[in-house]
């Protein structure tokens, strides 16, 4: 009878199990199986003779990294790149959002968000494409900037403006769609509260200073923390079309580096060391985001 | 006096100034469409204009009839449409086989999908895993290794889980099976996720760049993008070893050829946009689901 019960008990899971396998195995293979191959960095990696055959030295690639003047260029850009994208993405996308909010023309507020989340959808060759045709050394802007100061600023082919081009950028694209989630906590906020507000006299300023921003604090820190959580990982792509060789000064970050010395120059153990590095920090910074947010009394991010 | 019933000062400044931002996102989109229908000789005068004053369509002529061009539309194609349909297929049947709370190591599956969220191989050990499958110079590198993910998958969980379970009893009563169920029930209920995550997988193929420039060697085999790369961007971006080799064929192309290589890869967004810019909003604020 035992027997019999487990039998349609395993007939009733079955077709779940065999409904997870597909993706469960893709997980496996496509995520757990390159964990696997950090063990390169430990070891001096020859493609011909294995990972099994492969000298094993330890910490040697972490030490030679840490060593390299590179580590401090990169440690530098990268950071200064997320941290600086942060401080000035948030304030605009948030302004942005305390602007559409007032808005009481409904079919204007439906045109405007169209258009503002439509970016978010061209790919980052096309973004640095028309980077290019602007501010390219041919490029509209500069052209006519030539014109007005009879010198041409070179946007694309030098350091100084790397920076903000790559900010600029990132507003450019994903402002508009970074306000949806903020418009959904705004149109969270009690109706009541303006009307009580009113009564009391506040005006459209004060009553967004001391009701719509309140009433958006905590989704506000939680993105903050999500982001803060990732400052080391750079846009890879945005970064890796608008770099070159007269602004690698200050667009190598570690996402680009471990593609060109790891992929394009074969050390694979030596990318693989860098790339690990470069995980285990983010772990610890989204780990403690979410610590963070906790302690803020938000629910955290997970 | 009719109009300052309805608008404010601050009304009228918060529109005026949202309008010049709507502005800052369509003048490069209409100067690249006025450009890509103009003479080279208008363009390269390097002034802007949003009106051709001589309409030329020799650029799309040029670009329809290049072979290079029209097989990386096709390869992308091909890519979109294979790609989606295998993202879908194995988020969905995932995602539900998880939605059922009596399956045993339920838990455990999910934690394990979770923690790719958190740390993952990186780029190397992934290339060579796709290397050693034998993907290299396949569409299949491009498809496989991003075949779902984590967030995905849970999201969509979440939504099975919302669904009433008294349908899915009944369902069974008349003797469908579960995959009838899946197909039957719980799929044409899920249509507004369905449609939400069809649109990003679609977008993200679309938009592939990057993993064709790793693994695939052929460009023959290329999908738009990174021929749109070389046939705008590089000379500009000589990082990448072949970027010399074309930086000759960037400097042939007119100004007008490249800006319509760039509408007409975008066109397939833009057209498929208004139809699901309704389900935008809600995919990007599953997005903010908490596990």
């Amino acid at each position: 009878m035992n027997t019999a019960v487990r039998r349609t008990k395993f007939s009733k899971y079955l077709p779940f199990y065999l409904l997870a396998a597909p993706g469960m195995i893709y997980f496996i293979l496509f995520h757990y199986v390159p964990i696997w191959g950090i063990i390169l960095a430990f070891q001096d990696y020859s493609p011909y003779l294995g990972v099994f055959k492969s000298e094993w030295i330890g910490f040697e690639n972490f030490i030679h990294f840490f060593n390299l003047p590179d580590f401090k260029v990169l440690l530098n850009n990268t950071l200064i790149l997320s941290l600086c994208s942060i401080a000035l993405y948030f304030p605009f996308t948030v302004l942005l959002s305390l602007l559409l909010n007032e808005l009481r023309s409904v079919l204007f507020k439906r045109i405007v968000q169209s258009v503002f989340y439509l970016p978010h959808f061209v790919s980052w060759v096309i973004i640095a494409g028309i980077t290019l045709i602007f501010f390219g050394p041919s490029g509209v802007i500069t052209h006519s900037l030539e014109e007005m100061i009879g010198r041409t600023v070179p946007f694309m082919m030098s350091e100084a403006w790397f920076r903000p081009l790559i900010i600029f950028q990132s507003i450019w694209r994903d402002a508009g769609w970074g306000t949806i989630i903020f418009l959904a906590a705004l149109a969270g906020i009690n109706p009541e509260i303006y009307e009580a507000g009113k009564m009391d006299g506040a005006g459209r300023l004060r009553s967004m200073w001391h009701i719509t921003l309140p009433g958006i604090k905590s989704t506000i820190i939680i993105l903050l923390l999500i982001r803060l959580g990732h400052a080391l990982d750079s846009n890879f792509q945005q970064v890796f079309l608008m770099s070159n060789n007269l602004n690698i000064g200050v667009s190598d970050v570690f996402d680009l580096y471990v593609y060109r010395v790891g992929l394009q120059q074969g050390s694979f153990s030596f990318g693989v060391a860098v790339g690990l590095f470069k995980s285990i920090v983010s772990l610890v910074l989204v780990l403690g985001a979410n610590r963070l947010a906790k302690w803020f009394g938000e629910d955290g991010i997970f | 006096m009719q109009l300052k019933r309805y608008l404010s000062l601050s009304e009228i400044l918060i529109i005026a100034f949202l309008l010049a931002l709507t502005s800052l996102v369509v003048l490069p989109f209409l100067y690249m469409f006025a450009v890509s229908f103009s003479s080279p000789s208008e363009s390269m005068a390097g002034n802007f204009y949003v009106w051709p004053q001589v309409w030329n369509d020799d650029a799309y002529r040029y670009l329809f009839s290049s072979t290079r061009f029209v097989l990386a539309i096709w390869n992308t194609v091909k890519l979109t449409a294979m790609g989606t349909v295998i993202n879908l297929i194995l988020s969905v049947t995932l995602s539900y086989a998880l939605s059922k709370k009596f399956l045993p190591g339920r838990r455990g599956m999910m934690m394990l999908i979770f923690f790719t969220m958190l740390f993952g191989g990186g780029l190397i050990p992934t290339y060579l895993l796709v290397k050693w499958l034998g993907l290299v110079n396949s569409l299949w590198a491009l498809i496989l290794p991003g075949a779902t993910n984590a967030f995905t998958v849970m999201v969509m969980k979440t939504f099975f889980q919302g669904l009433p379970e008294s349908l899915d009893e009944a369902a069974r009563i008349d003797g469908a099976g579960e995959l009838k169920i899946l197909l039957h029930v719980v799929i044409p209920l899920s249509m507004p996720i369905i449609a939400t995550f069809s649109l990003f997988f679609m977008v993200s193929h679309w938009n592939e760049f990057f993993g064709a420039i790793i693994y695939l060697n052929d460009t023959s085999k290329w999908p738009i993008q990174p021929l749109l790369r070389q046939m705008v961007l590089v000379g500009s971006s000589n990082i990448s070893a072949e970027a010399a080799i074309d930086e000759q064929l960037a400097a042939t192309l007119g100004a007008n050829v490249k800006m319509a290589a760039i509408l007409i890869a975008m066109a397939p967004i833009v057209a498929v946009y208004p139809f699901l810019q309704k389900y935008f909003a809600k995919g990007a604020l599953v997005g903010s689901v908490k596990e």
